[in-house]
C-alpha cells in the first residue's frame, strides 16, 4: 500500500531564530472547533470538565493547559486543542475537525512581544494580556488567533494556506527588532 | 565657527559628510545644520517660490528654510530638515529647488518678477484656456516652485509599522514632560515618553539654566537615566508624535536609522507607531516667532532661541558679530550666552522703549530693524529709532518676537485654541483632545520652574484619572523669570517683509488678501498659501493672524486660527504604508499541491489571495494554448486531476441546518437524502445572484456547503448575517473547513478506474451514483468523496485532510499519467465548463438575476428564500432582459474575446445599438473553434441570430451566432453511468 506522508504547513521551513526570538511550528495534536448549540453553554462546559478537565472558556480566555487546552475562538466557538473530543460533547455542541485547517506556531523569547507589536494592534502588555489570555485579531493582513502560553511565549495560529506569509511577516518583524539590538 | 569647550557634541568622534558635493567635518551629535554653521556654510537653500537665498532659521523641526535631500538614487530622501538630520559618516546631503546650483539659481528670476507673483497670482493669471489648467500650467508651476523630488525608483529601504500601548503618553521631554513622566512612572503606571530630538531635555539642552543646582542638561540626563531604569517606562527618542486620533490613539514617527549609515536591508529606517494611551500629557514646548521686517530672510538671520541652541547645545557660533533684535527679555540672554562664549555682540535692538539690559552689552531701545543687506549672507542691518536710523555691520541677526505655545496637536480633533492677551499668543483650550492634559511652555508657562511644576501637576491629574495613588515628588529649584514681552508683529516699511518663509508669503500678501476680500482666515490661508503644507504655520501662524486682524479691523481672537492638521511634521508615505512592500502587500494563500505544481513548471495565477496553476506545460509545448488544448482533451478522453481546494467549504450542523439551507438557497435542501449532493443557487436580498455551489448531506443534521473561490468570504458573512440577525432562533452552527480539506477533482471517462486504484475500498455506479457522497479511505487516510462534475464528465472530487494534500495530489497524478491522463489547470477548467455552459462569477457578476442565467425555475415555489420576493419585481423578469446564451464565431474572424459587446450585424457599434456582452470565452478543442458565454437581449428568443461582436479595446471584431449556452452533452449523459 502507498504510504502517504503528512506535511505540516511550514514543513522544513522553521524553526527560525533571530536575535533572542524563536519562531517554530507546534505539533498541537488534534484541533476541534466546538460550537455550543442554543442554550447548551453550561451543559457543554460541564461535559468538557468531565471529559477533558477544562471548562468552556470565556471570551478572550483559555482553559486547560499545555497539551490539552480550550481556546476561545470567536462568537459561540472554542477550539479544543490537543485532545480528540469525547463523543459526549457532540450532544451539546457542533464538533468539527480543524486539525489541518490552521498553521499552529509559537513565538518565544524576551522580545517576542516586540515582534508581535509590529504585526498586531493587540495590547500584549503582561498586565493586560496574561498567560492564558487569547484574542482573535489582525496579524499584518491575516486573521489570527494569538494566545499567551507563557511569560515570553505566544501561540499564533493563521489559516494553513497563509503559513508562508506568516513566516515572511514574522521574519521581517524579527529582523527589524533584532537590528535594533 | 566652532566654539571651544561648549556643547553636547562628542569632540572625540569626528564625522565627515558632504553637502552639495563638498566634504565637511563635524562631530557626533551635530545636526546637518549645526555642522554646516560650524563650517560657516550660510546659504543652504533656495526659497519655494522666489528662489531667494536662504539659510538656517531655527534649530528644530519647525525649520522652514533648510530643506535638503539626503542620499542619492533610489534612497534619496527629499525635504529633510537640516536642523533635524543628524550627521553620520558618509552622509550625502544636497540642496533643493536650485538650478544649476545653489549659488547661482536661474529661477531666482522669479524674485525680480515678484511684484507680479504675489498672493492670488496663479488664480488670476492661469484662468484660460480651461484645457491648459492641468496639462500646461500645473506642470510649469510645479517645476518652478517646488521642494525636493523622489527618485521615481523603487526604494529597498525598510520601513516598519508598530503598535504601542500605555497608561500615559508624554509628548515632549523638556522640563515639563520629564517631570510628568517621572511623577507618573514613580507611581507605577506604564509610561511612554516620546521626544522628537535625539537627546531628551528639550530647551534644557539649549539654554544655560540651572536646575536643582546643576546644569539643566545634566539634570535632564539624570532624570532620563532614572526613567530608563524603570520597567514601566519606555523612552522613545527621535520620535515625533504626529497626530491625535480617536480613542486615545496617536500617530508617531520614529526616525530609527536616519542618523546612521546602516542600510543592510534588515535594519529599519523609520517606524510608524500607533500609540494607544489611556491618558496623555502634551508637553511639546513653544516655538519662537519671527518678526516681519524688510528682507528678514537673508542667510544669517535666525531665531534668537536657535542661536542660543547652536551656542550651548552644539558649540557653534552662527556668526562672528551677532546682533539681537527682540521685543522681549528672554532674547537678551542670547547676547549674554554669546558673550560668555567669546562671540562679539554688536548690539541688542529692542522694540520696547523701556527695555533694560540684562548684561554688559550695547542696548538700543525703542528701535526696530527696518532693512538688511547681503545677498547670499547677511552683511549689515539698518535700524530705526524715533531719532533716526543707523546701520550696523553684522553677519548674524538673532530675532525674537516672543514665543508661541505649540498648540497644533490640541487642534487635531477640531478644537480651537484660546487667545491669551498676557502672552499675546494662543494656548490650547482644555478638553480639546479627550484625556489629554497640556503642561509647560506648550500651555503658556515659560519659566523653567513653572514648567517643572506644571509637569507634576499634570501627572497628578493623570494619576487621579487612572485611579492611581500619587507618590510625592520634589520639584527641583530652577530659573523662574517673568516673561516680559510687548507684541511686535511687523515693522512698517516698504518692500517684502517675510512671514511664512517656507511658502514665501510676505506681509504684503496678507494685506492684499484682506484688500481683495479674502478676510476669513481660512480664505486668507488658501489665497496666500500661508501656513500650508508641511510647515502648518509653525513659524508664521500667529503673526499672519495678527496682521490679518489688523488689516480687517478685528481682534486676533475674533480672527481666529486656521485649522492645524496632522501630521505635526512630515511623515513619509513609505512609513505610513510600511510593511506593504513586496510580499507584505497581501497574504499569499497556497494550495497543498503548490510545491508539486510549481515543480511541474506550471505558471501560477492569482485567484483572490490564492495561487492556482494556469496550465501544466508538457515537454515541447511552447504556447499555453497547446497545454490547454491537451489538458481539455485528456479530461474528455481519459482522466484529469485538478486542485479545487480553494473553493469555500462550510461545515453546517444542528437541528435547523436544513432550514437554514432552504432559506439561503433558492432550491430545496431539506429533502436531500443523506449521502447525496445537490447544486444550489443563492440570491442576495435584492434578488440578484450571490453565489452557487454544491452542498452535501452527511447526516440529518450535518451538511457541507461549497462556495465559489471568489465568494467564500461573502457567503460566510451572509450566513453569519442570516443566523445572527434574521433567524437567531435557529439552532444551527457552521464553521469554515476550507483549510481543513485538500480537495481534488478527478474528471474524465477513466475517473472511477483511477479512484479504484487508490481507494482502499473500490466504488461502483450502484454504490456511488452521480451526486453521491460519503466517506472513503485513501491509503488508510480518511477522506470524503463527492461525485460531482464541473467539467461535464464522469467526475469526482476527493477531499483529504490538508496534511495529506501533497501526497494525495502526487498519487492521483501518478495514476492519471499511467492512464493517459494528467493534471489540468485553470485554463482547461475554464474551457471545460464553457463547453458545458456552467457559470462562474464572470457570469454571476452581481448584476444578474436567476432569470438572467436561465435558472428562475430553481426558485422553489414551495418555500420562501432570501431574495425570492425581490427577484419577482417587474423588470427583473422582462423577456427583453439580457440573458445568458452561448456564442460561436460564424464569420471570417474566429477569435472571440470576453468583454466584447454585441450589436446587430448591420448596425453601428454604438451604445444605442448595444445588444449585450461576452463574459467568458475559450478555444474548444472538442469543437475546434472558440466558444463564448455572454448576455444578449431577449436571451433564448435570439437563438440562431447573427450579431456583430466588437471588442473596442482590443480592436477585434467578429460575427457570432447566438446558441444555447450548453454546447456539449446537453442531457448530461457523460456524467452518469
Amino acid at each position: 500500500m502507498v504510504d502517504l506522508k503528512p506535511k505540516t504547513p511550514l514543513d522544513n521551513m522553521v524553526p527560525l531564530t533571530i536575535g533572542s526570538v524563536t519562531f517554530a511550528e507546534l505539533d498541537a495534536g488534534v484541533l476541534t472547533s466546538v460550537s455550543p448549540y442554543v442554550g447548551q453553554e453550561n451543559a457543554l462546559s460541564d461535559a468538557l470538565k468531565t471529559a477533558h478537565g477544562m471548562a468552556l472558556p470565556a471570551p478572550n480566555r483559555t482553559t486547560g493547559k499545555d497539551g490539552a487546552r480550550a481556546i476561545w475562538f470567536g462568537r459561540e466557538q472554542a477550539l479544543l486543542v490537543g485532545v480528540s473530543p469525547d463523543q459526549t460533547l457532540a450532544k451539546f455542541a457542533a464538533l468539527t475537525d480543524q486539525t489541518d485547517a490552521w498553521a499552529v506556531t509559537t513565538l518565544k523569547g524576551a522580545q517576542a512581544v516586540d515582534v508581535l507589536a509590529r504585526l498586531t494592534p493587540l495590547d500584549l502588555r503582561e498586565a493586560t494580556f496574561k498567560r492564558g489570555h487569547t484574542a482573535r485579531s489582525d496579524l499584518m493582513h491575516m486573521n489570527a488567533s494569538i494566545t499567551r502560553t507563557g511569560a515570553d511565549t505566544f501561540m499564533i495560529m493563521v489559516f494553513r494556506s497563509m503559513a508562508q506569509t506568516l513566516l515572511h511577516d514574522i521574519q521581517t518583524a524579527m529582523e527589524g527588532v533584532a537590528a535594533r539590538g | 565657527m566652532r566654539l571651544a569647550n561648549k556643547g553636547l557634541i562628542d569632540r572625540k568622534a569626528p564625522v565627515s559628510f558632504s553637502f552639495d558635493g563638498v566634504t565637511y567635518n563635524g562631530f557626533q551629535g551635530d545636526t546637518l545644520a549645526s555642522a554646516l554653521l560650524a563650517n560657516e556654510v550660510r546659504l543652504v537653500a533656495r526659497s519655494f517660490k522666489y528662489h531667494r537665498p536662504r539659510g538656517v532659521l531655527t534649530a528644530g523641526s519647525e525649520e522652514p528654510n533648510a530643506l535638503t535631500t539626503i542620499g542619492s538614487g533610489a534612497q534619496a530622501d527629499p525635504n529633510v530638515r537640516a536642523t533635524v538630520q543628524e550627521i553620520y559618516s558618509g552622509l550625502e546631503a544636497r540642496s533643493q529647488n536650485a538650478w544649476p546650483s545653489l549659488g547661482f539659481d536661474a529661477m531666482a528670476i522669479n524674485d525680480l518678477a515678484a511684484p507680479f507673483l504675489g498672493a492670488g497670482f496663479y488664480y488670476k493669471t492661469f484662468m484660460w484656456p480651461r484645457a491648459f489648467w492641468e496639462r500646461v500650467y500645473e506642470p510649469i508651476i510645479r517645476r518652478a516652485a517646488g521642494l525636493g523630488a523622489l527618485s521615481g525608483q523603487a526604494n529597498a529601504d525598510k520601513y516598519e509599522r508598530a503598535f504601542a500601548h500605555c497608561d500615559l503618553l508624554v509628548i515632549g521631554a523638556g522640563p515639563a514632560g520629564l517631570m510628568a513622566a517621572l511623577t507618573a512612572a514613580r507611581a507605577g503606571v506604564d509610561v511612554i515618553l516620546a521626544d522628537e530630538d535625539s537627546i531628551m531635555g528639550g530647551r534644557l539642552n539649549a539654554e544655560t539654566h540651572r536646575v536643582d543646582g546643576q546644569a539643566g542638561c545634566d539634570w535632564a540626563a539624570s532624570v532620563v537615566a532614572e526613567l530608563a531604569d524603570m520597567d514601566n517606562v519606555r523612552l522613545m527618542t527621535r520620535t515625533t508624535v504626529t497626530g491625535a486620533y480617536d480613542q486615545g490613539t496617536y500617530g508617531a514617527l520614529e526616525r530609527v536609522n536616519h542618523h546612521t549609515n546602516l542600510r543592510d536591508g534588515k535594519a529599519v529606517l523609520e517606524t510608524f507607531w500607533r500609540i494607544a494611551a489611556k491618558q496623555t500629557v502634551r508637553a511639546a514646548g513653544a516655538l519662537e516667532r519671527p518678526i516681519a521686517f524688510q528682507t528678514n530672510d537673508r542667510p544669517g538671520i535666525m531665531m534668537a532661541g536657535a542661536v542660543r541652541a547652536y551656542v550651548n547645545r552644539w558649540g557653534v557660533a552662527p556668526g562672528k558679530t551677532v546682533t539681537v533684535f527682540a521685543n522681549n527679555d528672554d532674547a537678551h540672554r542670547t547676547a549674554i550666552n554669546l558673550q560668555d562664549a567669546g562671540v562679539h555682540v554688536a548690539a541688542v535692538i529692542d522694540s520696547r522703549a523701556n527695555a533694560k539690559a540684562l548684561g554688559d552689552y550695547r542696548l538700543i531701545t525703542g528701535a526696530e530693524v527696518c532693512a538688511t543687506s547681503g545677498r547670499k549672507a547677511l552683511e549689515s542691518i539698518t535700524y530705526r529709532t524715533a531719532s533716526g536710523s543707523d546701520s550696523i555691520s553684522t553677519d548674524c541677526l538673532a530675532m525674537s518676537g516672543g514665543w508661541n505655545p505649540s498648540v497644533h496637536m490640541t487642534c487635531h480633533m477640531n478644537g480651537r485654541p484660546t487667545w491669551r492677551e498676557d502672552i499675546a499668543s494662543f494656548v490650547p483650550t482644555a478638553g480639546s483632545i479627550p484625556n489629554m492634559t497640556v503642561a509647560g511652555a506648550c500651555n503658556g508657562d515659560f519659566s523653567t520652574a513653572a514648567c517643572l511644576a506644571a509637569g507634576v501637576t499634570a501627572a497628578q491629574d493623570v494619576l487621579a484619572a487612572l485611579g492611581v495613588k500619587f507618590v510625592d515628588v520634589t520639584i527641583p529649584e530652577a530659573e523662574n523669570s517673568v516673561y516680559k514681552m510687548e507684541p511686535l508683529w511687523a515693522v512698517a516699511g516698504k518692500g517684502r517683509a517675510w512671514l511664512d518663509f517656507q511658502n514665501d508669503v510676505s506681509v504684503k500678501d496678507i494685506k492684499q488678501a484682506a484688500r481683495e476680500n479674502f478676510r476669513f482666515v481660512e480664505h486668507m490661508k488658501r489665497y496666500t498659501t500661508q501656513g500650508m503644507a508641511t510647515d502648518q504655520g509653525k513659524n508664521s501662524n500667529v503673526n499672519a493672524l495678527a496682521l490679518l486682524a489688523d488689516a480687517t479691523g478685528r481682534g486676533i481672537p475674533e480672527t481666529g486660527t486656521t485649522t492645524f492638521r496632522p501630521p505635526y511634521s512630515p511623515v513619509s508615505i513609505a512609513a505610513m504604508g510600511a510593511g506593504a512592500q513586496g510580499k507584505g502587500f497581501m497574504p499569499e494563500r497556497f494550495i497543498t499541491s503548490h510545491a508539486a505544481t510549481v515543480e511541474r513548471g506550471a505558471p501560477m495565477m492569482e485567484a483572490g489571495l490564492w495561487y492556482r496553476p494556469s496550465y501544466f506545460p508538457a515537454k515541447d509545448e511552447t504556447n499555453w494554448r497547446q497545454s490547454c488544448d491537451r489538458e481539455v482533451n485528456l479530461v474528455r478522453e481519459a482522466v484529469g486531476i485538478c486542485d479545487v481546494s480553494t473553493l469555500g467549504k462550510i461545515d453546517i450542523q444542528g437541528p435547523d441546518a436544513a432550514a437554514l439551507l432552504d432559506f439561503v438557497y433558492t432550491n430545496m435542501f431539506s429533502t436531500l437524502k443523506v449521502g447525496r449532493v445537490r447544486y444550489g443557487l443563492m440570491l442576495r436580498e435584492d434578488g440578484h445572484v450571490m453565489d452557487d455551489g454544491t452542498t452535501a448531506r452527511l447526516s440529518d443534521t450535518h451538511f457541507v456547503m461549497t462556495t465559489t473561490t471568489a465568494a467564500a468570504g461573502q457567503v460566510m458573512r451572509h450566513l453569519e448575517f442570516v443566523t445572527q440577525c434574521l433567524r437567531p432562533d435557529w439552532d444551527v452552527r457552521f464553521v469554515s473547513v476550507t483549510e481543513q480539506w485538500a480537495q481534488f477533482a478527478v474528471a474524465g471517462p477513466k475517473a472511477r478506474d483511477l479512484l479504484n486504484g487508490v481507494l482502499d475500498t473500490p466504488i461502483d455506479n450502484d454504490n456511488w451514483p452521480f451526486m453521491a457522497c460519503g466517506d472513503v479511505t485513501v491509503a488508510g487516510v480518511q477522506g470524503r468523496l463527492f461525485r460531482i462534475s464541473f467539467s461535464g464528465e464522469h467526475a469526482y472530487e476527493i477531499a483529504v485532510p490538508a496534511r495529506y494534500g501533497d501526497g494525495v495530489f502526487r498519487l492521483l497524478l501518478k495514476q492519471a499519467e499511467a492512464m493517459g491522463g494528467g493534471a489540468y489547470g485553470m485554463e482547461a477548467l475554464n474551457v471545460l465548463r464553457i463547453e458545458k455552459g456552467f457559470i462562474t462569477h464572470s457570469e454571476i457578476h452581481g448584476r444578474v438575476t436567476a432569470f438572467d442565467v436561465g435558472m428562475d425555475r430553481m426558485i422553489s415555489a414551495k418555500k420562501d428564500c432570501i431574495g425570492k420576493v425581490m427577484a419577482q419585481r417587474d423588470g427583473l423578469l422582462d423577456e427583453d432582459r439580457e440573458q445568458l446564451m452561448g456564442f460561436k464565431p460564424v464569420g471570417v474572424v474566429k477569435q472571440l474575446t470576453a468583454g466584447a459587446h454585441f450589436y446587430p450585424e448591420d448596425e453601428e457599434a454604438t451604445p444605442d445599438n448595444d445588444q449585450g456582452y461576452m463574459t467568458s470565452v475559450g478555444f474548444s478543442p472538442t469543437f475546434g473553434h472558440f466558444l463564448g458565454l455572454g448576455f444578449v437581449r431577449g436571451g433564448p428568443a435570439r437563438a440562431g441570430d447573427r450579431l456583430r461582436m466588437v471588442d473596442a479595446i482590443r480592436g477585434i471584431e467578429a460575427v457570432v451566432e447566438v446558441c444555447h449556452p450548453v454546447f456539449l452533452d446537453p442531457k448530461g449523459e457523460r456524467t452518469r453511468g
